[in-house]
This record gives C-alpha cells, sequence and structure tokens, in this order.
C-alpha cells in the first residue's frame, strides 16, 4: 500500500532566513497513526505546514497521497486541501456562526444538499459528544468542547488524513487523553492521523509510532528511550 | 487519494446546476441576511452609492425635460428665404413646390410681394405708412418649416443650401435663441456624461472600500475557509454578491431621489412654464431612465467588489 505522507529529504525556509527543518524524510502509511514530537521551535507545525501546501519545500519532494505537491498549481490547492482534515492547538472556530454552522462548513463548500448538510454534522458532531451543542455558539463552550468542535469540522467530510497540531495544548490531561482517544477511534476506521505534540507523558502509553524532531532534523524512536527521556524530565 | 474512512456514501451529490443554484441561494441569503443584521451601516453605505448615482441621474432629468420644453417651441422654428426681385410669382411658387418636396423641409409656403403687404397691412398697423409709399418695398418670401425630428446640424445645412439658391437674395433662421438652447442643450449632455463617468468612479471606489473593510472584518473567517479548501469562487462569492446589494440599494436610492428633487421642483417649474405661455410640466424619471439607474448600480457594485476582491483575496493566508 503507498504511503499516505512521503517526505523525501525535505528542506524549508521562510525567506531567507535559517533552515527551519533540513533534510527530513519520513513517511506515514495509509492508514497509521503517528505523533509527531520534539521541543517547541523544532520545526513541528512546518512539517504539518508543508503536508498541508500552507507552506511549500525550499528543497526535496513532498509526496502526500502519492501525489507530488510541487507539482500542485495555486488554483488546485483548495481541491487538495479538502483531502486535508486540519486541526489547530487554538480550534479557529467562526465566534458569529453556531456550533452546528462551523461543523457543517466544509460540506457547504462542497456543495452538499440541505438534508445531507444536517445529517452528516450531525453525525460527526455526534462522535466528539457535542451534539447537544450544536445550537451553541462557541464562545460559551470550554476550551475542550471547542477542540472537539474543530475536531468534528475537520473529520465531518471524511478526509483520508487528518493533521493535527498541538491538538491538546491547551487542555488539562483528562480532556487531553479524551482527544486523543478520539483520534484512536477515527484512526480504527482507516483515517490516516498525523498529531504533533510535546505531551510525551500522554502519547508513551499510546501503540504508534513516535517521530521526534530536533532541531529541523528527524529521528525515530523505540518507546522505551521515550519512556526514559520522560523519566529524566521528571 | 483512496481509502475512505467510511464507505457508506447513501447520499446523492446535486448534479451541476443543481449544485449551482443551491450554492448561490445559499450565498445570496447570507448575504442579505448579513446586510440586514446591521442596517445602518448598510443604508450609510447605499446612501453614500445613491447620492452619488442621483447626480448625473438628476441632471440627465432636467436636460430631458429641457429638450422636452424647447421640442414645443420647435414648430416656431423657421426660416425665411427673401427672393430677389426679378424672381416672377409662377417661378417663385414652382420654387415653393419644389423647396417641399425637399428632404428635411416640413413645409414651403410662397408668399407673393402682393400678399406680404397685405399681411403687412393687416398685422402691423402701419397700413396708412405704406399708402404713401409708391412701390411696394416688400419681397417675396418662401417660409421654410425644417422637419421637426433632424438633428441641429442638418437644419443649419438646409438653410445653407437654401441661402445658395440662385432665386434666394437672403435667407434668415427666425428663433436665433432656439439655436442657441439646442447647443447649450447639447452641451449639457455632453457635461453630464462627463460628470456620471467620474462619479461612477466614485461608486467603484467607494464599493470597492467597502467590501475591503467586510474583507478586512472577515479575515479569520476567509482563513478558515481556505484552509479547509473551499475554492477562490465560493470565497469569492458573498463579497460579489454584496457589492451586488450595495449598487442596487444605491440604484433604488438615486431613484427615490431623483424623484423627490421632481416633486420638489414641479410647482415652481409650472409657474415658470406658465410665465412662457407654455403647458409643460416637469417629467421624473422615465421608466429606461429609471431601468438604467438600477442596471448602473447592479454593474458598478459587482465591478467595485470584483476589483477589491481581486485585489485583496489572494494575500489572506491561513497560518497555522
Amino acid at each position: 500500500m503507498a504511503d499516505i505522507i512521503h517526505f523525501h529529504r525535505v528542506s524549508h525556509r521562510y525567506g531567507d532566513g535559517p533552515e527551519i527543518i533540513s533534510d527530513v524524510s519520513f513517511t506515514l502509511g495509509q492508514g497509521e497513526m503517528a505523533f509527531l514530537t520534539g521541543p517547541s521551535g523544532a520545526g513541528k507545525s512546518t512539517l504539518l505546514r508543508l503536508t498541508a501546501l500552507l507552506a511549500r519545500a525550499t528543497r526535496g519532494q513532498v509526496l502526500v497521497g502519492g501525489q507530488n505537491l510541487a507539482e500542485i498549481k495555486r488554483r488546485n490547492v483548495p481541491a487538495f486541501r479538502r483531502q486535508i482534515g486540519v486541526i489547530f492547538q487554538n480550534p479557529s472556530l467562526l465566534t458569529e456562526r453556531t456550533v452546528f454552522e462551523n461543523v457543517a462548513l466544509p460540506l457547504l463548500i462542497r456543495g452538499h444538499s440541505g438534508e445531507d448538510v444536517g445529517r452528516r454534522t450531525r453525525a460527526a458532531l455526534d462522535a466528539v459528544g457535542l451534539l447537544p451543542k450544536e445550537k451553541a455558539y462557541p464562545q460559551t463552550l470550554s476550551g475542550g468542547e471547542q477542540q472537539r468542535v474543530g475536531i468534528a469540522r475537520a473529520v465531518v467530510a471524511k478526509p483520508p488524513l487528518l493533521l493535527a497540531d498541538e491538538p491538546t495544548g491547551n487542555l488539562d490531561p483528562h480532556l487531553a487523553q479524551d482527544v486523543m482517544q478520539l483520534f484512536m477511534r477515527f484512526n480504527q476506521v482507516g483515517v490516516s492521523v498525523l498529531v504533533a505534540t510535546h505531551a510525551v507523558g500522554l502519547i508513551s502509553r499510546l501503540p504508534h509510532r513516535v517521530i521526534h524532531i530536533e532541531k529541523g532534523s528527524l529521528e525515530e524512536r523505540r518507546k522505551a528511550e521515550l519512556m526514559e527521556k520522560t523519566h529524566d524530565f521528571s | 487519494m483512496s481509502a475512505r474512512p467510511s464507505p457508506r456514501r447513501v447520499a446523492h451529490q446535486p448534479g451541476w446546476l443543481e449544485r449551482t443554484l443551491q450554492d448561490h441561494s445559499r450565498a445570496i441569503g447570507n448575504t442579505l441576511g448579513a446586510l440586514m443584521r446591521r442596517p445602518v451601516g448598510t443604508l450609510l453605505t447605499a446612501f453614500v452609492i445613491g447620492i452619488t448615482l442621483a447626480l448625473p441621474a438628476g441632471l440627465n432629468t432636467l436636460v430631458a425635460n429641457l429638450g422636452r420644453a424647447s421640442d414645443g417651441l420647435q414648430d416656431s422654428l423657421r426660416a425665411s428665404l427673401f427672393l430677389k426681385d426679378e424672381v416672377d410669382a409662377d417661378r417663385g411658387q414652382q420654387l415653393a413646390r419644389d423647396l417641399s418636396r425637399r428632404p428635411g423641409v416640413a413645409a414651403a409656403r410662397y408668399i407673393s410681394r402682393d400678399q406680404a403687404l397685405e399681411e403687412f397691412r393687416s398685422f402691423s398697423g402701419f397700413g396708412e405708412a405704406l399708402d404713401l409709399l409708391k412701390d411696394n418695398p416688400l419681397p417675396a418670401t418662401i417660409v421654410v418649416t425644417p422637419a421637426a425630428k433632424q438633428p441641429q446640424a442638418a437644419t443649419e445645412a438646409l438653410l445653407k443650401d437654401l441661402a445658395a439658391l440662385p432665386e434666394v437674395a437672403q435667407a434668415k433662421l427666425d428663433e436665433k435663441w432656439l439655436q442657441r438652447l439646442y447647443a447649450i442643450l447639447a452641451l449639457v449632455q455632453r457635461a453630464v456624461l462627463l460628470i456620471a463617468g467620474a462619479l461612477a468612479l466614485a461608486v467603484l471606489i467607494v464599493i470597492g472600500n467597502t467590501i475591503r473593510l467586510d474583507i478586512e472584518n472577515r479575515r479569520d473567517e476567509i482563513e478558515v475557509m481556505k484552509l479547509i479548501g473551499a475554492p477562490s469562487s465560493y470565497i469569492r462569492r458573498p463579497f460579489l454578491y454584496t457589492g451586488l446589494w450595495y449598487g442596487l440599494t444605491g440604484g433604488v436610492v438615486a431613484c427615490l431621489l431623483v424623484e423627490a428633487g421632481v416633486l420638489a421642483l414641479v410647482q415652481p417649474a409650472r409657474q415658470l412654464a406658465g410665465l412662457y405661455d407654455s403647458q409643460a410640466t416637469l417629467h421624473g424619471l422615465s421608466f429606461d431612465a429609471g431601468l438604467l439607474v438600477l442596471a448602473a448600480g447592479l454593474g458598478l457594485g459587482w465591478i467595485g467588489a470584483f476589483w477589491s476582491v481581486s485585489r485583496h483575496l489572494r494575500h489572506i493566508e491561513p497560518a497555522l
């Protein structure tokens, strides 16, 4: 099976600045879930930005779903992004719209009919346990709830790939665990998931692969090593 | 990409036409709703556009009214051809018949020297004075009425041709002032066109700037839209419709303003017309002119919005 994400010796810099990531190669298999760890500023976000075509590699090759991103023209970027669900640390919800309307957005831009929008949006809200809050406005929700609205919006159109950047950054450990469980549930139905996080303690108990990035370079870690590191910190 | 997390896709995807109608009706509903949620701002913008459009529309209405009023006076636009003394009555009558068949001539009437004397005697009140003269001092005349509906230049060319006829000693166009009025009207019409052009630019700038602020206010929304892969046509659409609504409401306001202005002027205009023994009344915007104002509003609204959107939308990129 083809890899859903394939980085081949990728480097990236902003303008004339220093390289944020250099010579990075890694893959995420179809239907795989993996964590991307590393200290702040190590290049985790940049890696996700490159994958979602929010930035373009200055060197090397990025393939997503077998597509070479360097060959995607500007006008085709929206169509590419519709294949990816993206989740931020800050869920960036639209405050003037209800939870339902926020989650329905990806369906509306795809031109789904009204009935279909209602059904799928409620299904997504149900999956994140927020169906009772569909008519609420985002400001009235807790941080964890807002994050789950963001996740519902990312998965509502059933993209084959989910990218999450510090999705638990603003959450207490208990809520963070709930969110991780959500990702695992989506992964179990076949979605490929890549989660950037520095919540090492949280993911150390999970069975998934960990890709560690430090100063723009990459190393894959075994669980034990990671545990060791965690203990070092504590 | 192949693997779909859930293969169960019962939903029916709307066809192209259905989807286009659905997308547009959603955009129309959303933009109208958004404008109605802040009625004061919307009305202010509509008024700025309306006043700007009302100026050329009002001037044009004024010119149309003046033109209509002067049309009533056109019957009195006549040329008198004074014939040379050696042209006899038969030749003169023949010439009048020839002239009346000329294109651009509505009528031509021959007045012999004797008839002229008679007319003069009965109308001028100087009858007795004429008796003192041995000879009839009046020339024979052909009174030519130019066709009413023809450009000023054609009438003038006609007069020039008539003056050049060998039988004609002198040609005189009556009511020179009417000619001048036509010239002034033509000038004003041209000026209205120029003003309309300048103000159309002003409307474009007003709408373009309003849309720019709108884009700025909805930056977050646009970023999210781009992030979830909304096509640029989808992101653009609500702004274009907003521009259309601004232009349309501006056009409606302009029509109302012109009508209000006409209503305010009807009474004094009637008095003025009365002084000239004219029955002319002030007319408001014609149906065609009203449609034109609305169409101008719509067109300028769309162009202004498109201009703004294509300048500002592409610079907004989602951050992660």
